[in-house]
């Protein structure tokens, strides 16, 4: 049987050879000047900093652009997919983190054990739990709240806070009003020296799981079948609905999917902020909407691009002129929007 | 008269201009009707939120547009009275009226940008774009700690005439000592109420009525002949300073302004709730739902705070009747009501008549 895939599918490579594509469409034209962004900044802020401090800040945006771009990667993928916009993204995020905490407190032994395997593994774990409890409720969270609500997105948007809103107070009913302490593991506590410069360590794990996810999204979007499914649906979902595919039970593993990431961002934000509160994922929302726009509703690598230059905006920002750290965001908002008003790279329908 | 004075807009349903009716009378009555400091202010805070929520009704009920800034405006116009009243050794008017027409200024102005920016893209965008910016805004307003006070906030006192200690006149009025808190009182009920008809006024006007026509049918309102961008933009506009004119009024009672009480996505929040829950699109939906929503805030939690202290001994339960997790109930009230009641109190009431 495999040998009878393997053999057709050779027989259709050379078929498309012996064939040269004489009315093929023209290969869109990469639009490359976004990605320059981001280290046009970075070089620019160079004579501005002494190396050491250069380097710290770039490291420290870096690692926070990852954790952000892990949630808001769910967001605009649901968005660009479903055309639903979930207020409500962040109460994965907390949702997340809570989670974590069911194991990485009881665990505790193997955190402050100075193994980086002990650590991990448990760091893992919890993660992994995180996921497939948000995936879960993510699933959920489709099936009742958002399904009823399609094509309206001032129900959407009053719902989804609604939603957030419950979740919120039903994580103090469980969890205590409280903002909870989470230490880092041992083995990840510190920096390491480049040179001069201090580079905390778990700021390196978090840009290596955001690199992995992001190059695992890319992978599963523009090189796998169901990949090819999404982004056909983000361009046309009636489409592939009437070529027959079930564009519902897409659009729920991408809403499970994109809230499993949320839950994981949550996991890495909460132990890069240490503390976990209530509150937590509706503070990050406003930096992932930003981000989302920032990127252009939909596209995941607008949403990788948006999210390393506003965390690196940000820390440069917040070196540089404290007192403006947050509005900096609203103007580099602002900036973009300028420049290209539907985000750097736009998908799916606006 | 009085339909002129309502701009032709009536209650039309029996029990609704009942509940009007008894809400006006209990507001415009309060300070002699029930004594204490509790009650004064829960009503005070009733009429400024009748006007925060009309207000931004007037956006998402009658425009369909959906931002969550409108608390940003609420507090220029609260920091606006605040600081310029706080600056002062010798508040008076002068000073004052200066802060709130400095404050409305920048409400006008910030309005606009942001309306021009934003109000050409869909409702979704605008929304988020809105929320970042207040966000940002917020957290602005307590960094510069020397000029709003911070995270703290400011307390300051108010000219002569508004401040307790002034009592014009020896003897009491129908048993209440007339002073200047009474006044105070008097300036939010009739400022509130100046407000609430005016917006009442703006949208049964030519103008309302476009604006509805967009809510309904952008397109449509567009191939009219309507430049839609200008109507949103100005139903943005006038929003918000309504908006600021309702958070100097409130500033005007608590002679205080914070950001957790002015600026914080909790006021969001409720303006939200109290727009679904009343009825949007309907102006005599705020004055509903505001008079309900505040009166459950000062005194529900109280009723909770008892049935929590019953439950003891349950666990999860009593958690969750806790007087602090009232928003939990009130967030399942709110989901449930954009399911089923999508209309509101107001819409409900109006429809009954309809049918019956």
């Amino acid at each position: 049987m495999t040998q009878l895939d393997t053999r057709s599918d050779a027989s259709a490579t050379v078929v498309r050879r012996a064939a040269p594509p004489a009315t093929a469409l023209p290969a869109a034209r990469r639009d490359v000047v976004p990605l320059l962004l981001a280290p046009i900044l970075a070089l620019a802020m160079l004579p501005l900093l002494s190396l050491p401090t250069w380097i710290t800040l770039t490291a420290a945006g870096l690692a926070m652009g990852m954790m952000i771009f892990l949630v808001a990667s769910g967001l605009t993928l649901v968005f660009g997919l479903m055309n639903v916009l979930n207020f409500g993204h962040g109460a994965f995020v907390t949702v997340g983190a809570y989670t974590a905490t069911l194991v990485l407190l009881p665990m505790r032994g193997s955190l402050d054990a100075d193994s980086l395997g002990a650590n991990l593994g448990a760091l893992g774990l919890a993660a992994l739990l995180a996921m497939a409890v948000t995936a879960l409720l993510g699933w959920a969270f489709e099936r009742v709240v958002i399904m009823p609500v399609y094509g309206q997105h001032l129900k959407q948007i009053l719902i989804t806070m609604g939603g957030m809103i419950v979740s919120e107070q039903l994580i103090n009913v469980i969890w205590g009003a409280e903002a909870i302490p989470l230490p880092l593991p041992a083995a990840l506590r510190g920096a390491i020296f480049l040179g001069d410069a201090p580079v905390e360590k778990y700021r390196l794990l978090a840009v290596a799981v955001g690199m992995l996810v992001f190059a695992a999204m890319v992978m599963t979007l523009n090189r796998s079948r169901i990949g090819l499914l999404i982004r056909a649906g983000v361009e046309n979902g009636d489409m592939v609905e009437s070529l027959g595919y079930r564009i519902r039970r897409l659009f729920v593993g991408v809403f499970a999917a994109g809230s499993a990431l949320a839950g994981l961002g949550g996991v890495m934000w909460g132990l890069y902020k240490e503390t976990l509160s209530a509150s937590m994922g509706s503070d990050l929302l406003v930096t992932v909407f930003i981000v989302v726009i920032v990127g252009g509703l939909g596209s995941v690598e607008g949403c990788f691009i948006g999210a390393v230059l506003m965390a690196l905006v940000q820390n440069y920002a917040g070196f540089l002129a404290p007192k403006l750290n947050l509005v900096s965001n609203v103007a580099l908002m602002i900036l973009i929007l300028l420049w290209r008003p539907a985000g750097v790279y736009t998908k799916g329908k606006l | 008269m009085p339909i002129r004075l309502l701009s032709g807009d009536l209650p039309r349903s029996r029990p609704l201009s009942g509940a009007l009716l008894l809400i006006a009378l209990g507001l415009a009555l309060a300070p002699f009707l029930f004594s204490g400091a509790r009650p004064l202010n829960t009503a005070a805070t009733i009429c400024v939120y009748v006007v925060l929520v009309a207000s931004y009704d007037l956006l998402l009920g009658y425009t369909g547009i959906v931002s969550f800034a409108h608390t940003m405006f609420y507090g220029i116009g609260a920091y606006g009275v605040g600081i310029a009243l706080a600056s002062s050794d010798e508040p008076g008017w002068a000073i004052m009226l200066a802060g709130l027409a400095l404050a409305l200024l920048l409400t006008v102005v910030l309005a606009l940008v942001i309306g021009l920016f934003a109000l050409r893209v869909r409702a979704i965008f605008y929304a988020m774009i809105t929320l970042a910016v207040a966000a940002s805004f917020g957290v602005l307003a307590s960094q510069l700690s020397d000029f709003t006070g911070g995270e703290d906030g400011r307390t300051f006192s108010v000219p002569a005439l508004l401040s307790p200690g002034f009592t014009p006149l020896e003897h009491a009025v129908f048993g209440r000592v007339v002073d200047g808190r009474l006044i105070t009182y008097y300036i939010v009920f009739f400022g509130s109420l100046l407000l609430f008809l005016f917006l009442l006024r703006l949208v049964n006007s030519p103008f309302g009525r476009v604006l509805q026509a967009i809510r309904e049918n952008e397109f449509r309102a567009e191939a009219l002949g309507y430049r839609t961008v200008v109507y949103r933009v100005l139903a943005n506009v006038l929003a918000a300073v309504v908006a600021a004119l309702a958070g100097a009024l409130m500033a005007l009672w608590l002679r205080y302004v914070g950001p957790k009480t002015m600026l914080g996505f909790e006021v969001m929040t409720d303006i939200l709730l109290i727009v679904v829950i009343g009825g949007m699109g309907t102006m005599y939906g705020a004055v509903i739902g505001a008079f309900l929503f505040i009166l459950a805030q000062n005194y529900l939690k109280t009723l909770m705070g008892q049935a929590s202290d019953a439950l003891a001994g349950v666990p999860m339960l009593a958690a969750a009747v806790h007087p602090d997790r009232w928003m939990l109930w009130l967030g399942v009230l709110f989901v449930l009501s954009v399911y089923f009641f999508p209309i509101g109190i107001v819409g409900k009431l109006r429809l009954r008549r309809l049918r019956g």
